[in-house]
């Protein structure tokens, strides 16, 4: 019980995140309207996104450094968390981009889904998924543990330029682009609104440590499967 | 009668969410949810996400703890 305070502090969060995100007063804005209170759902996500794989991109190096089998474990399922998250995000935000960048002037969704930070975001969740097509080629686990190790690496830092740095040089329709005023929207303090603020945070948290607990359950599980594999370590 | 009154409020929902762009410059600024809110609706939906929430939380702790169980037995 002692040890699982933050599960439920991620549920009481998360709590927090649906009540006060649907019923508190959110700046009224042209367009966004009601929408802007996606930001404690779908920004979430790839927040908890970034944070997973940055745990997984650890545990990566870690296992590098000792080889100990168990390390490579947690690597794989933080990953696979994050993966998850990261798909979550782009088909909410394709959900959230049918409604506010398609205008009147004619766009389809079909162009509007060839933008620069949806192109990025497709190219990193796709190197995340080679990782995983990396891993189920390997027979041997040793092999499997290293050369994915390594790839894990790779692919934590394309992440940087495919979702954060091109989007921002080409310009994008997506907040945070030259256009707009802001470097990130999500973190500037003048771009977000300071109620807004007060949900965002916590949602992220809550988000984020529910992520954790779901990639702990796999861990454990491949854990108590490899018994005789990681006894030792 | 309810029926029909929860038919005008589905309605009203699938329009507000149709016609959004048509009808977004109203004179009192940008367009808000604020019908859905003044007769109180929006409290169903919270409602609804909450109930979710809360099934995927006990699933999950269910799952923890059976996990938890099969690492006792070793």
């Amino acid at each position: 019980m002692n040890k699982s305070w933050w599960k439920i502090l991620s549920f009481l969060l998360l709590v927090y995140t649906i009540v006060a995100g649907f019923l508190w007063e959110v700046p009224r804005l042209d367009i966004l309207n009601e929408t802007i209170r996606n930001l404690y759902f779908h920004v979430c996500m790839w927040f908890g996104m970034m944070i997973l794989y940055g745990i997984s991109f650890a545990y990566s190096i870690r296992y590098l450094r000792g080889f100990n089998y168990k390390y490579d474990i947690y690597a794989t399922h933080f990953a696979s968390l994050g993966s998850l998250f990261g798909v979550l995000g782009y088909i909410t935000g394709a959900i959230w981009v049918s409604v506010t960048w398609v205008t009147q002037s004619g766009q389809s969704l079909g162009t509007v889904l060839k933008e620069p930070k949806l192109i990025g975001a497709a190219i990193a969740l796709l190197i995340y998924g080679a990782y995983f097509v990396l891993r189920g080629s390997f027979t041997d686990m040793d092999k499997k543990a290293r050369v994915s190790a390594v790839y894990n690496i790779f692919a934590f830092v394309m992440l940087f330029p495919s979702i954060w740095i091109i989007p921002r040089l080409v310009g994008s329709l997506h907040p945070g682009s030259p256009g707009s005023d802001s470097g990130n929207p999500a973190l500037d303090q003048n771009d977000l609104d300071a109620g807004m603020r007060m949900v965002f945070y916590p949602a992220v948290i809550g988000w984020t440590l529910l992520g954790i607990w779901l990639a702990t359950l796999r861990i454990r599980l491949q854990l108590i499967r490899d018994k005789s594999i990681t006894h030792e370590a | 009668m309810k029926l029909k009154s929860i038919n005008h409020f589905f309605a009203f929902v699938l329009a507000m969410f149709i016609g959004n762009s048509a009808m977004a410059q109203s004179a009192q600024g940008p367009e808000m949810a604020d019908l859905m809110r003044s007769n109180g609706k929006i409290y169903i939906v919270v409602a609804v996400c909450l109930t979710i929430l809360i099934g995927l939380f006990l699933y999950a702790w269910t799952i923890d703890r059976k996990i938890s169980r099969l690492e006792k037995e070793k």
